[in-house]
């Protein structure tokens, strides 16, 4: 683990990601393409002050998730991620408050 | 998700650095305590800054939500929102976003929550979220903050912990700590951690808030405490408190 | 369409400044960074310059600072829309670097400690247009600003100007690097507003 603390998580890139997914994201769990480690994507190191948003690997900072808004478009990088795993029984409970 | 228009309709300020907004948000679908908002500022030559900030208010079924927002000496955003604004003004804001760092009310296991300065507010949510449901889940808070005048929620969270154990309430000073306090002011630590937070043999399910640098250090002490890593939920704001 | 959000302006200086196209002042030194501060000491750092295959001119701290150095002050424009004028600099020219290497590569890929890696053509970082940094404001560049040393070439957007930079490999062709391949402009000039691959 870096001293260096300057990352958020992947919980502050839910609401970009949520323009492009009608999915959250943030309770997925992710398998890094690097090392193997199967985290939540929350738990994601986010880069943000940059242009544009970095996610990596809390155990080896290898990229995972890169995002770029241009004036037009949109471009995401998902290659750092083997997968995604999502639990869609958590989604209708986040779209529907009187559950 | 695209964004909404909210209007102002009440500020209140909680520390002398801190305020809360209130805003009624037209047709706001509902959330869950812990989601958050970004909010989108536009100058009249089109400059724009955007801000998360955490949901206050606990899940409504009416309009009005309530953020609580930190003013940071260098922000961007923060000043204008805990100095500038004023009731009637809109605010631009998406979400409610989140869908990990929540506690639903149908959750029945004990609850530890591990807050560092602003972190508390998403934690405020879901103990709100508690108290205004028919849950029985027993909450633990440990509140870490640079002073007494610096907590937010003071006479509310006082109330609420003399209503009984639904919710205990566990303060830590860093730097000034009130009058004869029993501990001499620091960051939290392994005893204290033994001392406050809910046994690992309960399985709590655990949120920590706050800067990075406290939520890494939470961490390991929950980690080194013996709690799964897969029970403890995290969500970091900046090193400054800010996120972007 | 945005509502404009009454009495804000942002962290901006009200100037009179000749600025690129989309570009505002700022008055402090912002930090961006796609990934985790280096941590190099000086016994461990180099730059070298290769073609892809062999390695053609390697310094190691020592070697590198008993080079020839400039200060040069440069205006700063990064594509996120700060600019920052007339900020104070120490470093070693490309020139001097490339003194010895005889190439007929046009292009360069900067490549830094940590992944990032950013692709400039040669005659862009040639003929007093860019320097490895080492020092701003007098003192020693700082980790988060690049340190030990930074890739700087000011007539371009910021993020050509490669933190913790460890070397540039020449090529053949231009092949675009960390950003570049993912929505920024290959070749990044400020005053024609390059941001984009699309423009």
């Amino acid at each position: 683990m870096n001293a260096n603390i300057s990352y958020l998580d992947g919980n502050a890139a839910a609401g970009e990601l949520s323009r492009i997914f009608t999915v959250d994201l943030t309770a997925a769990e992710g398998q890094c393409a690097n090392c193997g480690a199967k985290r939540r994507f929350a738990d994601a190191h986010l880069y943000v002050d940059c242009p544009g948003l970095v996610a990596r690997c809390a155990m080896c900072d290898h990229v995972l998730l890169r995002l770029v808004n241009t004036a037009e478009r949109t471009f995401l990088d998902l290659r750092g991620m083997t997968y995604l795993n999502l639990s869609t029984k958590q989604l209708t409970l986040l779209q529907d408050p009187s559950l | 998700m695209s964004w909404r228009t909210g209007k102002i309709v009440a500020l209140r300020d909680e520390t002398s650095t801190a305020r809360t907004i209130a805003l009624v948000v037209p047709d706001w679908p509902g959330h869950v305590a812990g989601q958050h908002i970004d909010i989108r500022l536009t100058a009249p030559d089109g400059y724009s800054a955007v801000r998360s900030y955490s949901i206050a208010s606990p899940p409504t079924s009416d309009q009005r939500i309530e953020i609580t927002v930190e003013r940071l000496e260098n922000g961007e955003v923060s000043p204008y929102l805990t100095q500038e604004v004023a009731i009637g003004d809109e605010l631009e804001l998406r979400g409610p976003t989140g869908g990990w760092f929540v506690w639903h009310v149908d959750q029945t296991e004990p609850i530890q929550l591990i807050a560092g300065g602003s972190g508390i507010v998403p934690l405020m949510a879901m103990i709100r979220s508690r108290l205004a449901s028919h849950s029985n889940a027993r909450f633990r808070l440990l509140y870490s903050v640079r002073e007494p005048a610096a907590a937010f929620y003071k006479d509310e969270l006082h109330a609420i912990s003399n209503q009984g154990d639904c919710v205990i309430l566990t303060y830590a000073f860093t730097r000034i700590t009130p009058k004869d306090w029993p501990r001499a002011p620091g960051r939290i630590d392994a005893e204290l951690v033994s001392e406050s937070v809910w046994p690992s043999h309960l399985a709590p399910t655990c949120y920590v808030c706050g800067p990075t640098s406290f939520v890494e250090h939470a961490n390991e002490l929950l980690i080194a405490a013996g709690i799964n890593r897969e029970r403890i939920r995290t969500e970091r704001f900046g090193s400054t408190g800010e996120r972007k | 369409m945005s509502i404009i959000s009454r009495g804000f302006s942002g962290r901006r200086s009200a100037d009179g400044a000749k600025l690129p196209p989309g570009q505002h002042l700022t008055s402090d030194f912002p930090v961006l960074s796609a990934g985790p501060t280096p941590s190099i000491s000086h016994d461990r750092w180099e730059f070298t310059i290769d073609d892809g295959s062999n390695v053609l001119q390697r310094w190691d701290w020592n070697s590198f600072r008993n080079l020839p150095t400039e200060t040069i002050t440069a205006d700063l424009h990064c594509v996120t829309r700060w600019s920052k004028l007339g900020t104070p600099w120490e470093g070693v020219s490309l020139d001097t670097l490339l003194a010895n290497v005889k190439t007929d590569l046009p292009f360069a890929m900067f490549r830094s400690y940590g992944d990032y890696t950013t692709n400039l053509p040669l005659k862009d970082v040639v003929n007093k247009q860019a320097w490895i940094a080492f020092k701003y404001d007098g003192s020693d560049l700082a980790p988060e600003h690049g340190g030990p040393a930074r890739l700087l070439v000011p007539h371009l957007y910021l993020w050509k100007s490669a933190k913790w930079v460890k070397g540039v490999t020449l090529m053949p062709h231009d092949k675009p690097g960390f950003w570049e391949g993912l929505g920024y402009h290959m070749y990044g000039d400020p005053w024609r507003e390059q941001r984009y691959s699309e423009e």
